[in-house]
């Protein structure tokens, strides 16, 4: 692999010396005003020292926090490595925080100065000056609408360039002593944990773990030298510091950032990048917008879709269950690949694209498997700010839908009594930036507990099944995630919401709510009337519906975690309600404590059950309505051999 | 309230001189007098608004300062130069842009082509230099696109830049109504109901890029306006005009508070309620 013994030790290095050996070769393309803006190594080094001689002047000190704000921008990222050759650190923030919550991300490293993409994020910032003080020094990058601004301390960045070049002019060797200056043991970035749970965490990593975290994954097969990579998922996410930045420079990828979030799609087919990285919500919607491109086009293509689509699709569930291809699945998935795959993939910008990722939470297998039967290589990573990014990641050839691939190589994993996932590498960071309460459970013997619940498969792939904090028991000592299971169950589109009952009970039910668009569509077309979702709901067909998408997916549990019994509710869980919070996660003590007689309908054996619902009209007043609603056995089918196992895991950054 | 930037007073010789001054402005179809002497000036780097129930001459008085009808009697000049009577195209040549109240662009053509168009004025293409000189021409457009592109920048067009203009939504194609004006560069803007049947948002975005366009661009803008919240949000000063005279002028909040006002727009007896609503 190319990121041999002799590795830089340290971000500003790699970058220096790709500059001394490649420094005609592009580093990084931005479209600007429509066109592609080219910037060679060379260039890129220049004005990273330029920023960096700036900075200072405008008073930088080492080891001081320099907040960033915006979208991907090839002069934001030429910023925070200004800031990371002064031996400061930048600390990215997400350009869609509301300016309340500033506050959270500024607390560490006394960021004096900020730089901001625009005018939106500069009057945030100006607003956080009037509630702490800080920043003394704004720098804004687009000056648009800030023509009229009088307020102190506000600079362009082009001045600050333009400061830090006349400075490099008139001193000779300061140039070479800036780009020395950083060790690998000072701090790459700042970032911060979701903050999910309280406020968020800082997170520190030094030059030495992210360079860690990008041999290992370089030596797991990650990426290569010189991917074409497209930057354009958020820079306060680890991925983008690490894929950008890091790898960008250790292993020279070309770097492309889009004109604007707006255009990313339509950028990213200019781009046609090798690597790709995207969350499954962004996968998903790729999915719908070829099907719905497809419903528009014409009958003729339409018509090839529908024929080479499902036996692509059916091939790809057999080669995952490991079965080779037959010779008519060769000659259908070239004919294909010419007529349906290849301009599918070539519209969607993902032509040349031999490694395409995704991560952060569970992949429905219907689009996984698209994805795959398309030809892209998608696979599963899993990995969290603390470990820079990186713990393990699916090879080829070893895909399986369920699993988040092995260990990288430099990373070792373990699951400890209590089932929640250890790791250990020298990518992992030392601790929380300030917190040594919250190190202390974190970081305990060398090995980080990631807070997520797991196993590992016989062949050493990791399993990951969700927060330990959601892990619960039956009566018989059986260990779940209810959200786990109802996830699987979501991946279903007459599935809107559900939850799984069974913490301290025989065996696990379900309160299921339909998904009352694509169930009354379903409906529609096999000619079954109804009136109301509580009306469709309890239709025996649609009873039956479901109880197929259960049992499916009880196929991919054990005996002991497979849905008994099940009860579609005559309304969706509601926010209003409080059933579920805004963020759409169950609030299960509310769903059990009203739907008590319902969870008791289910265990006592009852075929129906009259159910008092409680309404709140919008007066505050409230009334009952009673409701008879079906409960219904799931048939217990044995698992089907070969079945390719929906997938689990996710990844927590 | 005149906000006058340093640019625009270095760039214009005669900085003192109103960038609109209409004198006396009368103009009858028929029988139907729909200017009865309406005189206003428009100071440089001022927005001004043009108000008025439906009917009060308006945009009849935005046609006269353009030349689309020349007065019958009453003069126009444009930063100090005497216009009355010119024809539209001269007018514009001489940095007035404008956008209509009903969409005038060119469907079938893509959002960016539209925009391209309102370079036209700055196009200097004679037969021979296209036929033989394709260089010359090339470089010329490649000079035309680069504006383009920045105003696409500017009105933030990006995402539909290569849509037909058909196909996207109308607030974005007043939106690119607006580009295309602004790709004339001019120095004079008159905007016809730029927010009709605009939600609040595109509202808001259309008013935030009138604001920018003058201090980037040193513009003067005249503008012809129903949305009151518009009007008093952007506008330095308004004249009320009703059935072709001028009612009251001054800033937005004390014009539109104006008893005359208040009974043109809601009739005599409704004068305990502040004129708020639009015509």
């Amino acid at each position: 692999m190319s990121v041999a013994a002799d590795t830089p030790a340290t971000l500003i290095a790699a970058l220096a010396s790709n500059a001394a050996a490649h420094g005609r070769t592009i580093a990084v393309r931005e479209r600007d005003l429509g066109i592609w803006q080219e910037y060679s190594w060379a260039a890129f080094f220049d004005d990273v020292m330029a920023a960096a001689a700036g900075l200072e002047a405008l008073g930088l000190k080492p080891r001081a926090a320099m907040t960033v704000i915006g979208d991907n921008r090839y002069n934001l990222y030429v910023a925070m490595l200004g800031a990371v050759a002064l031996g400061a650190f930048p600390s990215p923030v997400f350009p869609d925080v509301p300016p309340q919550e500033l506050t959270h991300y500024t607390r560490h490293g006394t960021p004096d100065i900020a730089i901001a993409e625009d005018q939106e994020q500069v009057d945030k910032l100006i607003e956080l000056r009037g509630r702490i003080g800080r920043p003394a020094h704004i720098i804004y990058d687009d000056r648009r609408g800030l023509g009229e601004y009088t307020d102190e301390g506000l600079v362009s960045f082009a001045d600050v360039l333009a400061r830090g070049r006349a400075r490099l002019a008139a001193e000779p060797g300061l140039k070479a002593e800036i780009a020395g200056r950083t060790t690998g043991d000072d701090i790459a970035v700042l970032l911060h944990s979701s903050g999910t749970t309280g406020a968020p965490k800082g997170i520190a990593p030094r030059h030495r773990h992210v360079i860690a975290a990008v041999r290992n994954a370089a030596e797991g097969g990650y990426f290569q030298t010189g991917e074409e990579h497209y930057a354009y998922l958020p820079t306060a996410w680890i991925g983008d510091f690490v894929f950008t930045v890091c790898a960008g420079i250790m292993l020279r990828f070309h770097i492309n950032i889009p004109e604007r979030q707006e255009t990313v799609l339509t950028d990213l087919r200019q781009v046609a990048p090798t690597f790709y990285l995207a969350a499954p919500r962004a996968w998903d919607n790729m999915l719908t917008h070829v099907q719905v491109g497809m419903a528009d086009s014409t009958p003729f293509k339409r018509r090839l879709f529908d024929y080479f689509m499902p036996l692509a699709v059916a091939r790809e569930r057999r080669r995952l269950a490991g079965e080779p291809d037959t010779l008519r699945d060769r000659v259908l998935g070239l004919l294909g690949e010419v007529l349906v795959f290849a301009p599918i993939k070539d519209s969607l910008g993902l032509s040349r694209t031999r490694r395409a990722y995704t991560g952060g939470e569970a992949l429905g297998e219907d689009t996984f498997l698209f994805f795959r039967a398309l030809g892209i290589n998608l696979k599963q990573f899993y990995g969290q700010t603390e470990t820079s990014a990186f713990t393990a990641a699916q090879d080829d050839g070893a895909v399986r839908l369920h699993t988040v691939g092995r260990p990288l190589p430099g990373v070792d994993v373990k699951i400890d009594d209590s089932g929640e996932i250890l790791v250990r590498s020298q990518s992992i960071v030392d601790g929380y930036f300030d917190d040594p309460d919250a190190s202390a459970k974190a970081f305990v013997d060398g090995w980080l507990r990631t807070g997520d619940a797991g196993s590992i498969e016989a062949d050493g792939q990791l399993v990951v099944l969700g927060r330990v904090g959601e892990v619960v028991r039956t009566a018989a000592g059986e260990r779940y995630i209810p959200n786990y299971i109802e996830n699987r169950l979501k991946f279903s589109p007459y599935i809107r919401n559900v939850a799984v009952i069974g913490a301290g009970l025989p065996v696990l039910n379900a309160i299921v709510c339909i998904d009352f668009d694509a169930v009354a569509y379903w409906a529609e077309q096999r000619g079954i009337a109804s009136t109301s979702y509580a009306d469709l709901s309890q239709k025996p067909e649609v009873l039956d519906l479901v109880r197929d998408v259960i049992a499916r997916s009880n196929e991919n549990f054990a005996p002991a975690l497979r849905i008994h019994r099940f009860v579609n509710l005559h309304k969706d869980f509601d926010a209003d309600d409080g059933e579920i919070t805004r963020t759409r996660k169950l609030r299960r003590n509310v769903i059990e404590e009203r739907y008590a007689p319902l969870i008791a309908g289910l265990y006592d054996g009852s075929t129906q059950v009259n159910f008092d619902a409680r309404i709140t009209y919008e007066s505050g007043e409230t009334g009952t309505m009673r409701r008879t609603l079906s409960i219904v056995e799931v048939s217990d089918s044995s698992p089907r051999s070969g079945e390719v196992p929906r997938r689990g895991g996710g990844e927590t950054t | 309230m005149s906000t006058l930037t340093d640019a625009s007073k270095a760039r214009t010789a005669a900085a003192s001189e109103p960038a609109l001054r209409c004198t006396d402005i009368q103009r009858a179809f028929g029988g139907v007098k729909a200017l009865k002497g309406v005189s206003f000036d428009l100071q440089q780097g001022e927005i001004f608004g043009l108000v008025g129930p439906n009917g009060s001459g308006k945009t009849t008085m935005v046609n006269v300062a353009t030349g689309f009808y020349p007065p019958n009697q009453g003069r126009v000049a444009l930063f100090g130069q005497d216009i009355t009577g010119w024809a539209p195209h001269r007018i514009a040549r001489h940095g007035v842009a404008r956008t209509f109240q009903n969409l005038a662009l060119f469907k079938g053509m893509s959002v960016l082509d539209n925009i391209l168009v309102g370079r036209h004025i700055h196009m200097r293409p004679s037969a021979i230099a296209t036929l033989f000189y394709w260089l010359a021409a090339v470089r010329e457009e490649v000079a035309h696109r680069r504006v383009v592109e920045e105003i696409i920048d500017f009105m933030q067009l990006q995402d539909i830049r290569h849509e037909p203009v058909e196909i996207v939504p109308l607030g974005m194609q007043k939106r690119v109504e607006l580009a295309r004006a602004l790709a004339a560069e001019p120095r004079l803007l008159i905007l016809d109901e730029p927010m009709a049947g605009m939600n609040q948002e595109e509202k808001e975005y259309i008013a935030r890029f009138v604001l920018d366009a003058r201090i980037e661009r040193d513009l003067s803008v005249l503008v012809i306006e129903h949305h009151m919240d518009v009007v008093t949000a952007i506008c330095d000063r308004v004249l009320v005009l009703n059935e072709g005279a001028p009612l009251a002028q001054g800033k937005p909040r004390e014009a539109m508070a104006d008893p005359k006002v208040v009974a043109a727009y809601l009739g005599q007896g409704a004068m305990a309620k502040p004129g708020r609503e639009g015509a």
